[in-house]
């Protein structure tokens, strides 16, 4: 049995320490917010934050994640919406969706170290790839979630 | 169908009781805000007893439920085609809820929803007279019974904000009160719609309604999919188009845990578990063998060689006007070039996938995609079941770029789960997904201009050698040669000159080819506007101004080139190494012009800084959505015109995942505006494709522009551009 702590809550799973983090949380757990984009850490869609850094669970044996603090999309707007999800909304900034759960974990992973990033900050530390496009808009958001968090 | 409950089963009960961890929860600012479930598609059925007709539901407590017959792929029809339904029903639009129609129920009702396919950035221009009478017709039949229980004429009524009012006695009723009976109203007539200068919703840039679940992870998408006794299946297609399975060794794999089963499927082979990851873990590791027959021996060189040579004919008729001859009878100077692109993959975020649940008298399908109609047919197919006993549960779309049209994953999914007798849900990995695409066309055009004394062209003459996308689906015969995808933007090009003349030889290979964002626009235009700006420079004029004025007589095209050089600052200084190309094309009944700035560095590293785009698609359902469009298909070209290339060899895809195909990421993202400019009349252009083509060319003159050197072939990355 492996010991995971996802979004708070304690979990034990039983499977293989190799397979990815990634399937045990949609396949095992059913927490299917997490997606899957490229199987091989290139594209962050399958970004979570494990104890404070953004990770690719895709790649991320389950035996690393044991014991960490897992927080995944579904923990982050369970009380109250998140700062980058709430810029998010403000500044419309999905399209088809599909990366951004990926996306607002790496944007909450930056902000929780640089506060105030400047656009060559974002351009450096948000290396997912979304396919529709909404870069402009996310760039935008998270310069306003920055805000939101000070405020 | 009885299935034990796995543990899994059970870790995931008790997991969504103890607290719902296995559900995204809705934070509590949202709730009141959740106008789409993150399962969008409607009930089973598809028709509900409540409903006034077959677009709008609308319950006794005044809850209306819109629905949409197109799929939201990142492009917002979910909101816009609401809008459009709203718009004429006079309902309060922040209360209304939206789903998918249900390709079933138009299937068993007459095509009620007319078509359902999504593509051809044709949701608006080719629904909205029907959405906005489908809101107007329910109008009606509610005024109509309100008039009647208050024995008045209905003229004397109207209908806002959910309510219809009787204004010389002042009295109201609610939509809610009035539904039922509404649905049984017989109009003598149907209502007038409303002309664009009565609008009132449409046309306001109105937020996206599935935003709130897109931010917090609750947005279904097909992959998300989770039934139970559901199995998992991971696919290897026969790595050669065509080619065949000749065996497999499942014993290999069998004892490995978690593994249910392996299959032939249409295509491939299928390894079944209780787990995606442990499906496709053995997959790789089991031993397969296939016939790749007579094209494992083709590669990229050999067909750009073949393309090239295609050039010469023969040719078939694409069009054109005037006397060719006559024009390059003795021309001041001939200006001829060749243009080549390469295969391009679609690469949706979401790797292709489909669910489905065969029984004996029934299928059910999970899955995003652009076609539910033709889906709901594959999967009667492939399991042996009446079409109407098809139920396709269209998700979220993560992503379909043309690549949703064609559903080869279905097909997989419902023989397997037909063969297994239980819920399977098949995934692509992202490497299947890029190696088994249906590709943009490989292409090489021979453009030829001949020019006056005065630079002006007297004949255009440019051919084509590409693949048909007709032939490749096998959707009916190419007729004298031509397909209408192969011309356009060469045979309707707007500058005007004595003659054009546009040669066509569709020439497919093994590999197959589709609809990829813009379609054949997306090299016509690279071509098309790459060219112009080789005769304005052989010409020794302004690129803008000498396109300017061979589009006397197109206002449009003129009316948004002149906001474009206004709104992107043409002709103004620019930092050294930065430069600005322009483009100007027309798809699927919007004008899009573009102006990149472009920065090449001494060592031949480009940088896109800033997208100008200027905009006529006539009118604008909601301002914001659209803007989105044009940014989105804006980077979707810009990653093909910067790095896109699918090569082969030995017959097969080399390219596997965004390594190897790379995808525009934040840094490689410039600044982009967007300006409508708008023409109204009978115009309503497309808006999800049209912004895509102009990209390459912009961005390539502007390359031209910084370094004098041409770009013929694209990707850029294959450019040598360094001093």
């Amino acid at each position: 049995m492996i010991n995971l702590l996802v979004n708070g809550r304690k979990i034990a799973i039983d499977v293989e320490p190799e397979m990815p983090l990634l399937w045990a949380l949609r396949d095992e757990l059913g927490m299917v917010g997490t997606k899957f984009g490229c199987g091989a850490g290139l594209c962050g869609a399958c970004t979570v934050i494990m104890d404070g850094e953004a990770t690719r669970s895709c790649i991320t044996p389950v035996s690393d994640a044991a014991d960490k603090r897992i927080l995944t999309i579904e923990g982050l707007g369970e009380k109250e919406l998140h700062a980058v999800q709430k810029a998010w909304i403000e500044g419309d900034a999905p399209q088809c969706g599909y990366c951004q759960s990926g996306q607002i974990m790496a944007a909450v992973a930056l902000l929780s170290h640089n506060p105030r990033p400047s656009d060559a900050d974002i351009d450096a530390e948000m290396s997912n790839i979304c396919r529709c496009g909404t870069y402009p808009r996310m760039r935008a958001a998270v310069h306003r979630a920055a805000e939101l968090v000070k405020i | 169908m009885t299935i034990a409950l796995s543990r899994r089963a059970f870790i995931q009960a008790s997991l969504s009781a103890a607290g719902g961890l296995a559900i995204a929860a809705f934070a509590p600012e949202l709730a009141g805000a959740t106008t789409i479930k993150g399962e969008p598609w409607s009930p089973e059925a598809g028709k509900a007893p409540d409903e006034v007709n077959a677009f709008v539901v609308i319950d006794p407590d005044n809850s209306i439920t819109l629905r949409v017959a197109k799929s939201d792929m990142g492009q917002g029809v979910l909101t816009s085609m609401a809008m459009i339904i709203a718009e004429e029903l006079e309902c309060d639009f922040a209360k209304v809820k939206v789903e998918y129609a249900s390709a079933n129920r138009n299937l068993v009702d007459n095509n009620i929803y007319q078509s359902m396919g999504t593509g051809g950035s044709r949701s608006v221009r080719g629904s909205r007279v029907y959405l906005q009478q489908a809101g107007a017709s329910a109008r009606a039949r509610l005024i109509a019974t309100a008039a009647a229980r208050w024995g008045v004429e209905p003229a004397a009524c109207v209908a806002s904000d959910g309510l219809v009012w009787h204004e010389a006695s002042g009295r109201s009723a609610t939509f809610g009160e009035l539904a039922a009976d509404a649905a049984k109203v017989a109009l003598a007539g149907e209502p007038a719609i409303k002309t664009p200068d009565q609008f009132k919703l449409i046309g306001q840039g109105l937020k996206r309604l599935d935003t709130p679940l897109k931010v917090t992870g609750s947005a279904r998408f097909g992959i998300d999919t989770r039934l139970p006794g559901m199995a998992y299946a991971a696919v290897a297609n026969c790595p050669v188009f065509g080619g065949k399975l000749k065996s497999y060794d499942f014993a290999a794999i069998s004892g490995r845990r978690g593994i249910i089963a392996a299959m032939p499927v249409t295509n491939g082979v299928a390894v079944v578990a209780d787990n995606f990851w442990r499906a496709k873990e053995a997959l790789h590791a089991m031993p397969i063998e296939w016939d790749f027959g007579a094209a494992g021996s083709t590669d990229s060189a050999q067909f750009a060689a073949e393309y090239r040579a295609a050039l010469d004919g023969p040719l078939a008729d694409g069009g054109g006007h005037g006397d060719i001859n006559a024009a390059f009878a003795q021309p001041a100077r001939v200006v001829e070039a060749l243009y080549e692109v390469p295969y391009l993959a679609h690469a949706p975020m979401e790797p292709l996938n489909a669910t489905a649940h065969w029984q004996e008298d029934r299928i059910d399908v999970w899955m995003g995609t652009q076609a539910p109609e033709s889906a709901l047919a594959l999967a009667a197919k492939a399991g042996g079941v009446e079409r109407k006993a098809v139920f396709v549960h269209n998700c979220f779309l993560g992503g379909g770029f043309g690549r949703r049209a064609v559903n080869d994953e279905l097909t997989q999914a419902v023989e397997v789960s037909k063969a297994l007798k239980r819920p399977i849900k098949v995934v692509w990995t992202r490497e299947e997904d890029i190696r088994s695409d249906r590709y943009r066309p490989q292409a090489a055009l021979r453009m030829r201009a001949a020019l006056r004394e005065d630079g002006a062209p007297a004949g255009f003459n440019f051919t084509t050698a590409v693949g048909s996308i007709t032939r490749s689906l096998g959707w009916g015969k190419v007729e004298n040669g031509i397909e209408r995808m192969a011309v356009e933007g060469l045979a309707n090009c707007p500058y005007r000159a004595a003659a054009l003349k546009v040669g066509v030889n569709l020439k497919n290979t093994h590999v197959p080819v589709m609809f990829w964002r813009s379609v054949g626009s997306s090299q016509n235009a690279f071509a098309v506007e790459s060219f112009i700006d080789e005769c304005a420079h052989a010409a020794k004029r302004d690129p803008l101004e000498y396109r300017r004025a061979r589009l006397e007589g197109r206002p449009d095209f003129l009316a948004v080139l002149d906001a474009l050089a206004d709104k992107g600052d043409w002709g103004k200084p620019l930092p050294k190494g930065v430069g600005r190309g322009v483009a100007i094309h027309e798809a699927f009944g919007t004008i899009v012009g573009e102006i990149a700035e472009v920065a090449v560095s001494d060592r031949g590293e480009v940088k896109v800084q800033r997208v100008v785009a200027c905009v006529d698609c006539g009118h604008l359902v909601n301002p914001l959505t659209a803007a989105m469009q044009i940014e989105s298909a804006v980077l979707y070209g810009l990653t093909a015109a910067l790095f896109g290339e699918i090569t082969i060899k030995e017959g097969r895809v080399e390219q596997g995942n965004f390594d190897a195909y790379p995808i525009a990421r934040m840094a490689d993202a410039p600044v982009i505006e967007t300006h409508f400019v708008l023409s109204g009349g009978d115009k309503w252009g497309g808006l999800g494709e049209p912004g895509t083509p102009p990209i390459a060319p912009a961005i390539a003159n502007a390359v031209f522009a910084v370094t004098g050197k041409r770009i013929r072939s694209l990707p850029l990355k294959n450019a040598s551009l360094g001093a």
